[in-house]
């Protein structure tokens, strides 16, 4: 049973075709597994054993009857931000503590439709504000290669949980980075896809122009399979688009002989990792030996891309989150009327970093300061978009380091919101610019941590990074499991 | 200084937050550095630049108008901190003399 650890989602699904395996059987080998090491990595927050086994059961019965489809039975982990219908759903927040969902998410509802296995919910960041996972109000995730680090974030709980081989795949969502930050720091694959191709319904809002959904897989392969499962078009979600999706797993298998690949030179700085920067370089001459051309290139903007992320997250952010004010759902405080029921309702139910996002966002979006932050950062995020509109009109795709440095130590950055805030400095540029971005492990540095390599393609064109991706893959071979976890 | 701590006590009220003292000197001294490195972006001339609201322009999009089942009220209310009957119950809105 162990290796399936090192299966595909594929593979998996023909052992389960062909009746060497059931998905009661697969199911309990994950549960078990999340039971035995979760006590020390704290990626789950909530198993949904229960559920977890009537979904399996579900799934053999269909199998028996010859159904079959690509994630008939695969058993997932779902980050703590998506609606289900029946299973407390709470952000990793305190405000949200008991709530239970009265709807599906529309990813929810395309993976249940395909059959899959909802295992538990993934700790994360408070409404997926913070890169670290230190800022749940639950628990802190631990890196698995390292259990005094961090696992990264907001998808903390996801990152781990896939690379310890405690569920075959997980959700996670990206606003800022909190997909492929986490996936670079915990050595798996992790895909932001374009803004639009993953419809955000059900989705538990923070900065509603960045947030995209998408998968935390353990090879390039699964990171398919799920991304044909939850993208595409859907009229619940406004910004969602009208376009038909590709098979994303037909381009798996293709040279990518004659590929012109970006390397932006502000990607390179001062004060990043000495081992980050040597495995990137490395892993350039693997695209190269394939037969891809390397191109220098220059987004000249990127040094203002934090700034202007953080006036836009935090502006979308306090709108986004005044609905939590203890009416309709969640917690609620008494108090001497109703507006000092929403304030204490919201001081003792949200957590430092979420106040500290409330509090930036209600400033730079209040009377006389609009001008001055959030609508000069709407147009700084145009210049950082045609930075990339630019590069892209000689390029197919930029390769890039996911982070300036492997994960750092719990606690080291919590006091320090500013460098904690630099740390997604390659990431964010991407959410600007509505482009698909994902994180490939490409090495380690001395220590034994993952180095995660981004690939950033033009939008719509996830195909191509995948088949990408799916190259170096095969070439690099990097080690997918931390020994710990075997 | 850009910001005082009236400032972090006045933005608090508008986000309908009651801080306690020490968070009150916490936030005033973290805003001050974060909007001070968010001053940044001045070192940039953007005019005339439109400003991008969302990066992936969608057109608006149109549907039929048509009755649908939507989430019955029970599902609606289960969640509720406090109900009466089929409605949120809140404290009282607006003052009442006696």
């Amino acid at each position: 049973m162990e290796n399936i650890l090192d299966k595909t989602i594929k593979e998996t699904r023909d052992l389960l075709r062909k009746k060497e395996l059931t998905a009661v059987e697969l199911t309990s080998f994950y549960l078990d597994r999340a039971k035995r090491y979760n006590e020390d990595l704290k990626a789950y927050l909530r198993m949904t054993e229960d559920n977890a086994l009537e979904m399996a059961r579900d799934a053999d019965r269909r199998m028996e009857q010859g159904e079959d489809s690509p994630l008939l039975g695969i058993p997932f982990g779902i980050k703590d931000i998506f609606c289900s219908k029946g299973v407390e759903t709470t952000c990793a927040s305190q405000i949200l503590k008991g709530f239970i969902p009265p709807y599906d998410a529309t990813v929810i509802k395309k993976l249940k439709d395909a059959h899959f296995i909802h295992l538990g919910r993934l700790n994360m960041d408070e409404f997926a504000m913070g890169s670290s996972t230190e800022n749940s109000s639950y628990q802190t995730t631990k890196n698995p290669w390292d259990l005094t680090r961090i696992p990264g974030g907001s998808s903390g709980g996801s990152a781990a949980a896939v690379s310890a081989g405690l569920c075959a795949a997980a959700l996670g969502t990206d606003t800022g980075g909190s997909i492929r930050q986490p996936a670079g720091l915990c050595g798996v694959v992790g895909m932001k896809p374009t803004y639009g191709r993953v419809s955000r319904y059900g989705l538990i809002a923070f900065a509603s122009s960045l947030d995209q959904i998408g998968p935390l897989t353990r090879n390039v392969s699964d990171c398919a399979v799920v991304m044909n499962a939850i993208a595409g078009y859907d009229p619940m979600d406004s910004t969602s688009i009208p376009q038909p999706v590709p098979d994303y797993t037909e381009c798996l298998g293709k040279d990518i002989k004659g590929l012109k690949i970006g390397i932006p030179k502000e990607y390179f700085i001062e004060g990043m990792d000495t081992d980050v920067k040597k495995t990137l370089r490395e892993s350039l001459s693997v695209f190269e030996k394939q037969g891809a051309i390397l191109v220098d290139v220059s987004l000249p903007h990127t040094e203002y891309a934090v700034a202007t992320y953080y006036i836009i997250c935090t502006a979308e952010a306090s709108s986004n989150l005044a609905r939590y004010d203890g009416v309709k759902y969640g917690l609620r405080s008494e108090g001497k009327d109703i507006i000092d029921m929403y304030k204490k309702t919201r001081m003792k139910g949200f957590g430092k970093e979420v106040k500290r996002r409330i509090i930036l966002g209600t400033y730079v979006l209040s009377s006389g300061y609009y001008d001055a932050y959030y609508r000069k950062a709407g147009k700084v995020r145009t210049l950082i978009r045609r930075d990339f509109d630019e590069v892209f009109k000689d390029c197919d795709i930029i390769v890039t380091p996911v982070s300036p440095t492997t994960a750092f130590k719990i606690g080291e950055k919590m006091e320090d919101p500013l460098t904690m805030y630099l740390s997604d400095i390659f990431t964010i540029p991407v959410n600007l610019a509505g482009l698909p971005a994902m994180s490939v492990p490409c090495g380690f540095d001395a220590g034994g941590l993952p180095i995660g390599l981004q690939i950033i393609g033009k939008p719509l064109e996830e195909a191509l990074m995948l088949q990408t991706a799916y190259v170096f893959e095969a070439e690099r071979c990097v080690k997918k499991m931390p020994d710990a976890f075997r | 200084m850009k910001i005082t701590r009236e400032v972090v006590e006045y933005v608090a009220h508008l986000g309908r937050l009651d801080l306690e003292a020490h968070e009150v000197d916490l936030y005033t001294e973290q805003l001050d550095r974060i909007l001070q490195f968010m001053d940044t972006l001045n070192k940039l001339d953007t005019e005339g630049i439109e400003p991008t609201s969302h990066a992936i322009p969608v057109e608006c999009i149109l549907r039929e108008d048509f009755v649908k089942d939507s989430l019955e009220i029970e599902a609606s209310l289960w969640n509720a901190p406090e109900r009466k009957g089929n409605f949120f119950k809140v404290p009282p809105i607006i003052e009442v003399e006696e």
